[in-house]
């Protein structure tokens, strides 16, 4: 059964408050989820200052300042710091996106950072994708063949290849599937947006020759119809893709296979 | 706490190799819909606000009586399949089959009401 409430001991408490930057001008309010799993503790938020004549210009610049200059303790994933990894991805003034490519100007008022909603957390902003990556892997995601390897490679018309732009991109960062009310559901069994647009990459690659088998495996109440089109996922990709479209297609070809 | 690996965790059941015919049935109803719902609301608001007698010679010819009763079969079993559908969101174990089952017979029992009633009007 759905729950309404948070159990007691996710309720989230009021933190600390760092004291401000000395002699800053250009002062801004960050209030940022912290949870360690160590010390037994209820979450909270605590409230940092940064002086923003010396920050970055996006969110992640001023998560490192805080980290390297306030509070070491902060923990955080990041790596490319350019949107390709998909590492920072968190839930910034209530929208899922990549801290790396999100600009501080884009937000009104003081900063509010979350890790991606309805996930396990490990620690402070780091949510556990254990089972996110295990759907990833469960559709597939790779070349699928049955004819002999070919001597030189697998060739595809441009027309082919240009099916598969606006899937390739996707950098598994999570942002979709954290997104979507049917996943904080039913994540059990749903396999979200992001899984579902890797899936639909693979299924439209016409080099791919498992279409049927994988068209198989996603015909199901959960696996793929749980999709009922909210488009969170396409609203908050920080990548500009559209996963509902992908899901979409998947169901079009289901029909188009019945009727 | 089951010590299952994550990829088995993930695949659960497997595949129930169902859901299109569902998802099939619901665009037919909804584009069926789309015209008897009209239809119906120009017919219903003619017959509105007669007398009894009215009303009964108003239904007693074919084309009202079969758009109200064609809007009730297929609102009501489309409306439960949306129901159903959201149940097994919310709703999980034995609440959900019950509630499932609940549903089912209400929209059931609405539909042979509803039909009898228009038959009496129509007949």
């Amino acid at each position: 059964m759905v729950e309404f409430a948070l159990p007691k001991n996710s309720r989230i408490t009021v933190g600390k408050t760092w004291p401000k930057p000395e002699g800053a001008t250009n002062v801004r309010k960050f209030q940022i989820y912290r949870w360690n799993p160590d010390d037994g503790k209820n979450p909270r938020i605590d409230t940092y200052f940064l002086d923003m004549d010396k920050c970055g210009p996006m969110v992640l610049d001023a998560l490192i300042k805080i980290k390297n200059e306030i509070d070491p303790t902060l923990t955080f994933r990041r790596s490319c710091r350019e949107g390709i990894c998909g590492s920072c991805s968190m839930n910034i003034d209530g929208i899922n996106t990549l801290a790396c490519i999100y600009g501080l100007d884009e937000i009104k008022g003081d900063v509010k950072i979350y890790p991606l909603p309805h996930m396990e957390v490990v620690k402070d902003l780091i949510p556990d994708l254990t089972h996110f990556y295990a759907q990833h892997a469960s559709v597939m995601p790779w070349l699928e063949t049955k004819t002999n390897r070919p001597a030189k490679e697998w060739r595809q018309s441009i027309e082919d290849r240009k099916k598969l732009d606006g899937l390739y991109e996707c950098v598994m960062c999570a942002s979709c599937s954290t997104s979507c009310p049917s996943y904080w559901w039913n994540s059990d069994r749903y396999l979200g947006p992001a899984a579902l647009l890797h899936a639909y990459r693979w299924i439209i690659d016409s080099r791919d020759e498992a279409t049927g088998e994988r068209l198989d495996e996603l015909e199901d109440p959960f696996k793929l119809y749980r999709c009922h089109t909210i488009m969170n996922c396409a609203k908050t990709c920080p990548k500009g893709l559209n996963p509902a479209k992908a899901i979409a297609e998947i169901k079009k070809m289901m029909v188009e296979r019945h009727v | 706490m089951q010590y299952l690996t994550d990829r088995k965790r993930a695949v659960g059941n497997g595949s129930g190799r169902a859901g299109t015919h569902h998802h099939w049935q619901m665009m037919v109803s909804s584009t069926l819909l789309v015209v008897l719902v009209p239809l119906f609301v120009l017919t219903f608001g003619i017959g509105l606000g007669g007398t009894y007698e009215e009303v009964l010679a108003y239904y007693s010819r074919p084309f009202p009586a079969i758009v109200t009763g064609l809007t009730l079969v297929v609102g009501i079993i489309h409306l439960m399949r949306e129901a159903h559908a959201a149940i097994e969101d919310y709703m999980h174990g034995l609440a959900e089959k019950l509630t499932y089952i609940a549903v089912g017979a209400i929209a059931y029992t609405l539909i042979a009401a509803g039909l009898f009633a228009l038959v009496k009007l129509a007949l």
